[in-house]
């Protein structure tokens, strides 16, 4: 127990600082390291080659997530502790702890119950696989990796937790690495987040540099007073700006903010139920997170990073969305979809709208599980990631089908699922601070969510089969998850509905560390909310008309000016001409080029400083440590012998030779002699 | 007595060696010029003494060392020079540079 | 336990390497099982030793030397025998005791041409001693003598059971044909004597100027403020040159990588886990508290050399075909972060100098013994030729993989703290530093981290993943084996130990560190 929460108990007298369960809570970190330790070495021999081991610990880790939820809901517990690892100096400390509050509690939650069922469901997914063992050794590290950075009361065990996410995503996403490219994404992965770790370790050091503490509740402490307990005026000092900016930068890396986003589509070479849990629950959520957790510091200190942010965050979702309208892979849509929500998750944090960005984390963290699960389910029974190998699977796989569906409405934000009430908050966040602009591209955002999603539910579901064998629907380790999931997706939303239950809003304001400060519960916003479900329906309308019908291949569809189809659209709607004008700017040149861009200028400047990197390297090793300094080290040893070599000449054994010398020395010595004594 | 005579002497001595020091081929005759260094030296030794009458006889004593020295080195270098002759069937020293680098 | 406390428990742990040798040298040759036995049973009880010696510590004054003795040795020249260890000198201590005991266990079956297990285990034997002395010497000339007596056995080992490929070394239009092996051995002997030479000039001109040998005797004179102007600075720059070259810093490091890559497996590992850290260790034990202003002067050179060395040793493995010298150059990299902790003269960065050293003695041994055992299988280093590792060892490949990410500096192993702590360091430098030069330093470390990503996962890509290559069909590829494993197995438990819980090292480095920092320092 330490000194602040005492202090803060004082401010907030109606936080309870909790009991037992709170203080046995470090078992939710430490039980799954043991389950991988127990997984790796002794898995292959168990009966189910150590996947009961992973489920097990998981379905502890949800449990006792649960349990945290419950008692935080009813009690508003405020916990955390921690134990010292290492003293380096006189004052600074570096310590192990847990912190169970509102927002680590969601985390847990969200966590445990998402993971519990992607597990379950990839005991099913991986059987037969080739590493299933080592498979769930990665997953359960994957998992108590993002538990530690969850439970982080200071940003030195955040960072642990932030590169164990990292190598596990590495371990996973090149699970298959007999094939190069895998491999190759999996260090696209682990490198580009690594990138992005150089900001997030010089960004808190920076900052515990000016407070002098690594303790998150003591950086807060000095953000929301405005003052350092080192430096006295650190409010909007450069210091605090560029350390905040740096873990900004941090989190763009795991939450896949433009530019830095370009690692998430690639890294679907991992098994499916890893993308699953990559884009629900652990990974991609750590970003929002941490901007989460520091959360009073942006609204405080270092308010003038809160434009950048916005701004990237803007970026993020305007342009990824956009790249999911022109992909095949099945896959590949839900990554920029992932990518583009996360966009508005890190808007809308950064706008003021705490309770809004984390709000959609978990509604998205459950349909983007099952979105992924649905997904998987499917390439599973036609092994193929490409739609253009699917289509007229609702009845072959109706549960499939049912569940996908339900997953793309909540994603679309249709009413009532999930979806709608989480985007409608953050819409209402927009426009609640005054960014115009920004709430524009959220409104168009749910557009283009919703526009490809029902593509990609057509192509997938309807229409006629277009791949080989005969798709059946899986088996029920994997539909059960797929079930309990469309439930929670369908439902998440209403935990948080304004003016009727507020919940969440309550339930994640309860948070171990400083006030919150300016953050604005919203209210519901029944224009914004009509203007946001409009724009879906528009999106799905506006889908179904051009992939709906299996007139065509869908190559051929995505070419949406073909004369044919434009005119049959115009047949129909004199709406879908100002739609379709604008999906086809959007779908056609914007999204190529953005697409182009992607690869062509972004991905070539990584490639570029990669090869460039490598060639400097042997530049370097070649020109100047061979070339150069080991050059005169051996011009050194060189000089010596020759030397030898050439005096070598002088030794010719003729004594009297020798003593030629001597006597013309002798002589030399007598006449200098006479002349300089006189 | 002038000095000047004995010293011309001794030079004459002494280059003489040196001529068969260093243009001589056979070790006997080198080991004989050697010999005539040393006593051109001895003559040397001896004039001087007497020319500043040195009380201690320095110069005498240093040229009987010299003698014995040069006794000596003969001894050894006979000896050498014979051995050499026994086991290569040559005095001539041109053809002892096998400690050439 | 007072006959321990009393100076005969470090004496032991110090000596008793060498009447193992002794010893070994007595037994016949023939029986290579005895020869074999007697040197194990010898690091083996200096390795409890040392343990003991760790459990006889008192970490509550961790700053005093402790368990030492001092007695009269040379009284002419005024040179004591005068041993100790402190809270800095103590996990050295451990390190160097137990890596020498795995590098036995390994030998066990793995002898490089021409064998000669006997002559082999002496020189290891004789290692041992100058390494744990050099730690344990409180004494400036005791010191050079255990510093320079590792020498001679490593430049043996280098030089006879080497890598024997052809070398030619060419200068222009001077070419010179010769072994690998020779040349290697002979460029790391060159090296450190030639820095070595220097650092002996300055430990003579401190004792003529003081008249005394002894260290913590120097060290109150130094922090005193005894040692100015270009005296010092003349003493500094020698010592710097003699640690410097040790360590290796950039530019004086190019011996590393020959040696690293011609010595048998077993001489790698010494070098790397234990042979590198007698010169950071040095700058630590004398440079430092003996001339504090001088380090006041000189840190931002060093940092500057240290930051060139963390990239430049990261661009140079991005460059490595052969496994072992890309495992080379990553030292440059890593002891760069040490020297950089220390450069920052803080306590922060000088237990991040310790506890990077202990990791790097860890970590970089293990990856040598990894390098050696699978050139001992597939008789080559060249990464093109190798991949697919992970399939064909599946142990020795996870190994790999593991200790590859402890070496990249991944948080919660060993590796991390290091290099984190490093990085506070030179962002928060001692005061009066040049603060803008320092954290320039610090990017280039952090951006090193980056680089050192790279160059791991990219040897783990080439080594460990993808499909093996044809040529392996039908070898004989045995997985790793039990004197493998359990030599490896010590290693592989501190990686994880000391990555999760660091306080093993900084409980017994922290109290000693912010006494020295606050006694040469001290505002």
């Amino acid at each position: 127990m330490n000194q602040m929460l005492f202090r803060f108990a004082e401010e907030a007298p109606e936080f309870s600082t909790g009991g037992a369960m709170q203080e046995w809570a470090w078992l939710i970190l430490v039980v799954p390291f043991v389950a991988v330790a127990g997984i790796v070495f002794f898995g292959k021999r168990m009966k189910y080659q150590g996947a009961e081991l992973a489920v097990g610990m998981m379905a502890f880790v949800f449990v006792y997530g649960l349990i945290l939820w419950i008692q935080t809901m009813t009690d508003h517990v405020v916990y955390q502790n921690s134990i010292v690892i290492a003293r380096v100096s006189d004052t600074l400390v570096f310590e192990w702890g847990w912190v169970v509050d509102g927002l680590s509690s969601m985390m847990y939650f969200l966590v445990g119950t998402v993971g519990l069922l992607v597990f379950i469901y990839a005991v099913g997914y991986m059987r037969g696989d080739v590493r299933y063992t080592w498979f769930f050794a990665s997953f359960s590290l994957f998992a108590g990796a993002m538990l530690v950075l969850v439970a982080a009361p200071n940003l030195a065990q955040l960072i642990v937790g932030w590169e164990l996410v990292g190598v596990a995503s590495y371990l996973l996403i090149s699970h298959y690495w007999e094939e190069k490219e895998n491999s190759s994404a999996g260090m696209k992965a682990f490198f580009t987040n690594k990138v992005a770790d150089v900001g997030l370790i010089i960004g808190a050091i920076a900052l515990s540099g000016a407070v002098g503490s690594f303790r998150i509740d003591d950086i807060l402490d000095a953000a929301t007073h405005g003052d350092g307990s080192m430096n006295a005026p650190l409010f909007g000092s450069t210091v605090a700006i560029a350390g905040a900016l740096l873990l900004f930068f941090g989190a763009m890396g795991k939450s896949a903010q433009f530019p830095l986003h370009i690692w998430l589509p690639d890294a679907m070479a991992g098994p499916t139920p890893v993308s699953a849990l990559m884009h629900a629950a652990t990974m991609v959520t750590a970003g929002i997170y941490l901007m989460a957790r520091m959360f009073p510091l942006y609204q405080t200190m270092a308010q003038d990073a809160r434009p950048w942010m916005i701004g990237i965050g803007a970026a993020t979702l305007a342009l990824t969305g956009l790249l999911a309208l022109v992909q095949d892979d099945i896959k590949k849509v839900l990554a920029y979809s992932t990518v583009s929500q996360l966009g508005y998750m890190m808007t809308a944090v950064a706008a003021g709208g705490y309770t809004a960005g984390l709000f959609h984390l978990f509604t998205h963290g459950f349909f983007k599980a099952l979105l992924f699960l649905g997904a998987g389910s499917v390439i599973h029974s036609v092994h193929s990631n490409n739609m253009s190998d699917m289509g007229g699977l609702r009845k072959s796989m109706p549960v499939t089908f049912w569940t996908f569906v339900i997953g793309s409405g909540a994603l679309a934000g249709i009413f009532p699922l999930s979806g709608f009430f989480s985007k409608d908050e953050i819409l209402a966040t927009f426009s609640h601070e005054g960014y115009a602009l920004v709430l524009s591209i959220g409104i168009a955002g749910a557009f283009v969510t919703a526009f490809y999603m029902t593509r990609t539910v057509a192509l997938t579901f309807f229409g006629t089969y277009k791949g080989e064998g005969h798709p059946h629907e899986s088996e029920r380790l994997m539909t059960v998850p797929l079930i309990v999931l469309a439930v929670l997706a369908a439902v998440a939303g209403f935990v948080n509905w304004p003016g009727v239950f507020t919940g969440f809003t309550e339930w994640v304001g309860t948070v171990a560390f400083a006030p919150l400060g300016d953050y604005h519960p919203e209210s519901l916003d029944l224009a914004l909310a009509a203007t946001g479900m409009g724009a879906a329906l528009l999106g799905i309308a506006a889908g179904w008309l051009l992939y709906g019908k299996d007139k065509d291949t869908q190559q051929a569809r995505d070419r949406f000016w073909i004369p044919g189809l434009y005119h049959a659209f115009e047949a129909k709607y004199w709406l879908d001409d100002v739609a379709l004008g604008l999906v086809g700017v959007v779908k056609g040149p914007l999204a190529r080029f953005v697409d182009w861009t992607n690869t062509n200028l972004i991905d070539a400047v990584v490639n570029a400083v990669g090869i460039s990197t490598r060639w400097l390297g042997q530049l370097v090793y070649g020109a100047f440590d061979q070339g150069g300094i080991d050059h005169a080290i051996d011009a050194a040893a060189a000089g010596t012998g020759a030397a030898g070599g050439a005096l070598q000449k002088l030794q010719t054994g003729r004594i009297q030779q020798y003593a030629g010398a001597f006597v013309v020395g002798a002589v030399v010595l007598v006449v200098g002699f006479v002349i300089f004594t006189n | 007595m002038t000095l000047a005579p004995i010293l011309v002497l001794a030079a004459a001595l002494f280059s003489m060696g040196i001529y068969g020091l260093l243009a001589r081929r056979n070790a006997v005759m080198v080991l004989l010029a050697v010999e005539l260094m040393l006593n051109a030296v001895n003559i040397n030794l001896v004039a001087f003494e007497a020319a500043i009458r040195d009380s201690l006889a320095t110069g005498q004593i240093f040229a009987i060392f010299v003698i014995t020295v040069a006794a000596a080195e003969v001894g050894i270098g006979l000896a050498i020079v014979l051995m050499i002759f026994r086991n290569r069937h040559s005095a001539n020293l041109d053809d002892f540079a096998t400690m050439s680098g | 336990m007072d006959w321990f406390d009393s100076g005969w428990g470090l004496s032991l742990i110090v000596f008793l390497p060498l009447v193992g040798a002794l010893l070994v040298g007595l037994a016949p040759k023939a029986n290579e099982n005895v020869v074999k036995q007697i040197a194990l049973l010898t690091t083996v009880v200096v390795a409890v030793l040392s343990v003991v010696a760790a459990f006889q510590f008192d970490y509550a004054s961790s700053a005093d030397f402790q368990l030492g003795t001092d007695l009269s040795w040379i009284p002419s020249i005024g040179s004591n025998y005068h041993i100790g260890i402190d809270g800095i000198s103590l996990p050295l201590l451990v390190l160097s005791a137990a890596v020498t005991v795995l590098a036995i266990v390994y030998s066990w079956n793995h002898w490089e041409e021409p064998k000669n297990p006997k002559a082999f285990l002496i020189l290891i034997l004789l290692l041992e001693t100058g390494m744990n002395g050099t730690f344990v010497a409180l004494d400036l000339v005791l010191f050079f003598i255990f510093f320079e007596l590792v020498l001679l056995p490593m430049y043996f080992m280098i030089g006879i059971w080497g890598d024997k490929s052809p070398r030619m070394v060419k200068v222009g239009r001077f070419e010179l044909e010769t072994e690998t092996r020779l040349y290697a051995s002979i460029k790391f002997f060159l090296f450190t004597l030639f820095g070595s030479a220097f650092m002996l000039l300055s430990f003579l001109a401190l004792s003529f100027e003081a008249g005394t040998f002894d260290i913590p005797a120097l060290i109150d004179l130094g922090s005193g403020g005894a040692f100015t102007g270009t005296f010092g600075q003349l003493v500094f720059a020698g010592m710097f040159l003699g640690f410097a070259v040790k360590v290796p810093m950039w530019p004086l490091h190019t011996w590393l990588p020959d040696a690293h890559t011609a010595a048998p497996t077993v001489g790698s590992v010494l070098l790397a886990a234990i042979l590198l850290k007698l010169g950071s260790y040095g700058f630590i034990r004398i440079a430092l508290p003996i001339l504090p202003e001088q380090a006041r002067a000189w840190a931002p050179v060093i940092a500057v050399l240290a930051a060139i060395g963390i990239i430049y040793g990261s661009l140079a493995c991005l460059a490595q075909t052969d496994m072992k010298r890309l495992i080379a150059f990553s030292s440059v990299g890593h002891m760069g972060f040490v020297m950089l902790g220390i450069a920052s003269l803080t306590d922060v960065g000088i237990n991040a100098a310790i506890i990077g050293m202990v990791a790097h003695g860890v970590i970089t041994g293990m990856l040598f013994f990894l390098a050696g055992s699978m050139h001992h299988r597939y008789h080559t280093r060249d990464m093109a030729r190798l991949g697919g590792n992970m399939k064909l060892m599946p142990k020795m490949g996870a190994i790999l993989a593991f200790i590859a990410m402890a070496s990249l500096g991944l948080p919660g192993l060993a590796g991390f703290w290091g290099e984190f702590w490093s990085l506070i360091g030179a962002y928060n430098p001692l005061n009066g530093l040049n603060v803008s030069l320092f954290r320039g330093t610090m990017v280039a470390g952090a951006i090193g981290t980056v680089l050192t990503a790279g160059y791991m996962l990219w040897m783990l890509q080439r080594v460990n993943l993808g499909e093996p290559s044809a040529e392996w069909e039908g070898h004989d590829l045995p997985d790793a084996d039990r004197f493998e494993l359990v030599a490896w197995a010590p290693l592989l438990v501190a990686t994880v130990a000391i990555g999760v819980f660091p306080r093993i090292i900084t409980d017994a480095t922290n109290g000693a560190v912010v006494e020295l920092v606050a006694k040469a320092f001290g505002s």
